[in-house]
């Protein structure tokens, strides 16, 4: 409102003007903000009247004949955005004006949309747009960035989706929560990432560890979530969205309002709350696999261009049921299951969670600090803390089954600082120091002994990257990382234990305290990590591009693979660390082919990963107990090879018929062991089909065919002893489910309601056809069908 | 200036968080596993009188690497009649902990399975039924007659060898049809005997 009355007023101020003194001028030079070079044909407009002129090659100006008086002059060229500036005319004036020569470097005067710039230029990146993302409101991270190619998801049931970025997950993606480095115990199977997906106005996933700015250690990827841009206008606008899902027999409501001020002041509120019951597949209730979750997040500072500063608060809550046939007893129970073909609980719908369930509580509080120097760059501060609480229930006895069986406490702080140094017009540097102090505190209430013990960690980390235009088609990036990270543990083994591993003789001098039975100890250990990129990104002819990128990346052992021992209740395992475990190194080279002819166009994107000493969780044998035998799972380290291609293809038939075509495929290797890698997508075809008639209230249609093969590359199965049959039975653990086909659908479209606001209606329908099937990367495969069909009706109000 | 005061003291107080909470370097509280069952003891014991047979699983390390340790004390009369009853123990803790309070009190929720291999000429029956035990809720005894199987009998006739299998399963299908395929549920206790009749 401001900046329009300000506007009548120029107007009429200068209208005012005509009748007095108009010989007066403005001159000066128009330069680029950041290396100072002048800038030619830049246009200087002067707002209300047809005075324009344009600036010579030193980026001169010179408008005469003016009156004395108020102007707005608009300054704009056709590589910088364009700026508005207030000009009172007493006599002759020079004005020197500096333009922001890259786009994509103004964050903080952009517009709302989607416009994400890319995070690095030669690595194999892609983005997920709101609209999309928008369509998974009520779903999860997880499942929203399963639309990009080549990246999967790691399920317990439908609610815990762990993404899987080339084949690999956990730890070895690294989560980036606007700015800030979700900690949130990523290395369990069962841990989701623990954000609201309503939170995010973009989403960008970088396939490899070439974002050496965000971390080292992203063997898999980076994942991206940044807010959506604040105008820098003075204004107010919100968006309400209702979703109704009939698998589960719930919904979500999010709603998010932003209030802009002059001068860049802003304040943004925004929350979510879903809720489900059973989930179902197609012949039954998946009994015990109900959610609910909280979101909410409040932001608020001043962004100018020259500097700005912002605060932000995160809420993040999830109560999450697990399938109670996925609860078992051991590897008896276990084979049972698999034989069975169907879940041993089915229960009628309810809305109740019940045990085994999880409740994850995450609060991630950030305050950043932001200049740019003129001639010079931009300096970032920041600091963010981060607490995350996890409760894990299970099926217990007596008076135990209200106590959790697993109480963490994860607290983090974090204080980052970087500088970008863009003067010049080819060269561009970054770099950056990080700290990091982390603590995690295992609740003794619980009354089973701690699957991850009391630790602290302290990490340090520093980076330089920078990338060279070397000509209007090349351009390369590089960069160095080096990561310090000290994690300081206590830990009680079981002595029995202690000898099984034979700790007993390479680790006896860091026991604390011998109890007979259990022992004490205090493992410490340091890693020094070193990253390096390099890569090319070459434009052949517009529409034709080339991309080839090589990154070295390092990852330290995270706390469940030095330390996990013992039995994991909710996946009946027996779950083995080692403390011998070193860092793993992985040498990825990627390369990517795009071309875009008129009407279609596809990208190829093959890509190879090496990992040294790469880490992994597979089933190795079973251990007798009083409650029967139990799978043991073991973390061990062997070189690996991951080998994968994704394919993407389009077509536009005509303006209203377009085509989408996927096909992504990733082969892990265990080439010690000459065995495939455990875990590893399927390979996996998608094809779909989109009508729209922009006329029709944006009315759009598309039919998705979602083909996922056999995964015929997995680890042997394990043979185990039964005491019951008296013989050596087969565990069909490593067995992979066959290949299926999904049918989706879905369908938008647009209502305008007055000027400023919009109603958008969606329809999807998720496996349309109600097909049975499993999917190899779910957990709970063994006990029951996936999901059956999905109705989502979802209701967007934009004002 | 005023929010470059506010972010410095946010910063200060931040670092200063940090510095406080990580000084606490006192060892952290060693757990007692509070829900393990370490040990099975069955005793049988004739009901013409005689020395009574013990059956035992023991496993101190509860999920830890040992495997459970089997004892049993000695062989069967043939054609025979003896009165089973279970004890479970957590001998983690001293002393050791009674575990059949908490599976009486959830009598409806648990119960014991005893499978004979076909080579041993015996017999079992239950001798309880969830009547006849408190329940921990309610405070009064179960309404329920299905079997627990605390208290059994077993009943021996030719001299023959093979194995008997004592399985506890938590929150089986009950009333089943006595086997556990048809009770399902997670297992607590499941341990097999070689035993012989003579």
């Amino acid at each position: 409102m401001k900046a329009t009355l300000s506007f009548v007023l120029l107007i009429v101020v200068s209208q005012f003007g005509l009748s007095q003194n108009c010989k007066n001028s403005i001159s000066g030079q128009v330069t680029d903000y950041h290396s100072k070079a002048p800038l030619e044909n830049a246009s200087i407009l002067i707002v209300g009247t047809s005075k324009e002129v344009q600036t010579d090659s030193l980026g001169n100006y010179r408008i005469e004949a003016l009156c004395i008086g108020a102007y707005e002059l608009e300054v704009s060229h056709p590589e910088c955005s364009t700026i508005f500036l207030e000009v009172t005319l007493n006599n002759d004036k020079q004005l020197d004006i500096s333009l922001e020569h890259h786009l994509e470097e103004l964050d903080e005067v952009n517009v709302v949309g989607d416009a994400v710039s890319d995070k690095t230029n030669t690595a194999l990146e892609e983005k997920l747009k709101l609209q999309t993302l928008e369509l998974y409101s009520s779903g999860t991270l997880g499942d929203a960035l399963r639309e990009l190619n080549g990246v999967a998801s790691l399920n317990t049931g439908a609610n815990i989706v762990k993404p899987t970025i080339h084949g690999l997950n956990g730890s070895r993606v690294l989560i980036l929560n606007d700015g800030v480095r979700m900690q949130d115990m990523e290395w369990g199977d069962e841990h989701a990432p623990n954000l609201d997906i309503n939170a995010a106005g973009s989403i960008s996933v970088v396939k490899g560890a070439s974002a050496l700015q965000y971390g080292g250690d992203a063997i898999g990827g980076t994942i991206i979530v940044e807010q959506a841009r604040v105008p820098a206008k003075d204004t107010i606008f919100g968006k309400t969205l209702l979703n109704g899902v009939s698998n589960g027999r719930g919904g979500s409501l999010s709603t998010e309002l932003t209030k802009t001020f002059g001068e860049g002041w802003f304040v943004k509120g925004q929350g979510s709350f879903k809720r489900f019951g059973d989930h179902e597949a197609p012949d039954y209730v998946l009994s015990n696999t109900g959610m609910q979750e909280w979101g909410a997040s409040l932001q608020f500072g001043k962004h100018q261009f020259t500097w700005g500063w912002d605060v932000r608060y995160a809420y993040f809550t999830s109560e999450i049921a697990i399938l109670r046939a996925s609860h078992i007893g051991n590897v008896d129970d276990l084979i049972r299951a698999i034989n069975n073909g169907q879940p041993e609980v089915i229960r009628p719908f309810t809305y109740d969670l019940q045990n085994p369930r999880q409740e994850v509580t995450h609060h991630l509080g950030k305050v950043k600090l932001y200049k740019r120097f003129e001639g010079l760059g931009k300096w970032n501060l920041q600091y963010d803390f981060q607490s995350n609480r996890r409760f894990e229930f299970d099926v217990r006895r007596g008076e135990l089954d209200g106590t959790a069986s697993i109480d963490l406490e994860l607290t983090t702080h974090t204080l980052t600082t970087d500088f970008k140094w863009d003067a010049k017009e080819d060269i561009q540097l970054h770099f950056g120091l990080l700290g990091r102090y982390q603590e995690n505190f295992p609740n003794p209430a619980t009354g089973v002994r701690r699957l991850i013990p009391d630790y602290e960690k302290f990490d340090f980390g520093s980076f330089l990257v920078g990338e060279y235009q070397v000509n209007d088609n090349l351009l390369l990036e590089g960069g160095l990382r080096y990561d310090f990270s000290r994690i300081d543990a206590q830990k009680f083994y079981q002595t029995s234990r202690w000898n099984e591993r034979n700790y007993n003789v390479d680790f006896q001098d860091i026991i604390v305290d011998d109890r007979g039975n259990t022992l004490l100890t205090n493992p410490v250990f340091n890693y020094h990590n070193i990253s390096g990129t390099f890569g090319a990104n070459y434009e052949i002819s517009p529409g034709d591009r080339l991309k080839l990128n090589y990154t070295l990346a390092q990852r330290a052992p995270n706390p469940s693979e030095l330390f996990s021992d013992g039995l994991h209740h909710s996946a009946a395992r027996i779950e083995l660390g080692d403390l011998r475990i070193d860092s793993e190194t992985s040498h990825k080279v990627s390369a990517s082919w795009e071309k875009d002819f008129s009407h279609w166009g596809f990208t190829l994107e093959p890509f190879a990963n090496w990992i040294q000493d790469f880490i992994l969780l597979e089933p190795s044998g079973v251990e007798f107990t009083i409650r029967g035998a139990f799978p043991v799972w073991e973390y061990r380290q062997t070189n690996a090879r991951l080998l994968g291609l994704d394919v993407f293809g389009y077509a536009n038939w005509t303006p209203a018929v377009k085509t989408e075509h996927r096909f992504s495929l990733v082969k892990g290797k265990d080439i010690t062991r000459n065995s495939a890698l455990i875990n590893i997508p399927s390979a996996n075809l998608r094809n779909s089909i989109s009508y729209s008639i922009p006329e029709w209230k944006n009315f759009s249609v598309s039919l998705e065919s979602q083909y996922v093969f056999r995964q015929n590359e997995t680890p042997e199965n394990i043979s185990v002893f039964s005491p019951q049959d008296q013989e050596d039975v087969v565990l069909a653990i490593n067995t992979a489910p066959d290949a299926y086909h999904l049918l989706g659908l879905r369908s938008q479209m647009e209502f305008p309601l007055g000027k400023t606001s919009k109603l958008t209606t969606s329809l999807v329908v998720s496996n349309l056809l109600d097909s049975n099937y499993r999917e190899y990367l779910n957990r709970q495969r063994f006990f029951a069908d996936d999901l059956g069909r999905n109705f989502l009706i979802q209701l967007k109000f934009n004002y | 200036m005023k929010t470059i005061k506010f972010l410095s003291l946010a910063l200060v107080s931040g670092i200063f968080l940090t510095s406080c909470s990580s000084d606490d370097n006192d060892a952290p509280e060693e757990i007692n596993e509070e829900e393990v069952i370490t040990t099975m003891t069955v005793t049988l014991t004739p009901q013409g009188g005689g020395a009574a047979i013990t059956l035992q699983t023991r496993d101190l390390d509860g999920d830890g690497p040992d495997a459970p340790v089997i004892t049993v004390s000695g062989n069967l009369s043939e054609n025979t009649t003896y009165n089973g009853s279970l004890v479970l123990l957590n001998e983690t803790e001293t002393p050791a902990e009674e575990v059949n309070e908490e599976i009486e009190g959830e009598a409806a929720e648990h119960q014991f399975f005893f499978e004979i291999d076909g080579a041993l000429n015996a017999t079992t029956a239950y001798t309880d039924n969830e009547s006849d035990y408190v329940s921990e809720e309610t405070g009064e005894n179960f309404t329920t007659t299905n079997p627990v199987g605390i208290t059994f009998t077993l009943e021996t006739t030719d001299a023959s060898s093979g194995t008997l299998t004592v399985t506890l399963r938590h929150e089986p299908k009950k009333p089943n049809d006595g086997t556990k395929e048809d009770a399902g549920g997670e297992t607590d206790i499941t341990e097999t005997f070689d035993l012989t009749i003579e």
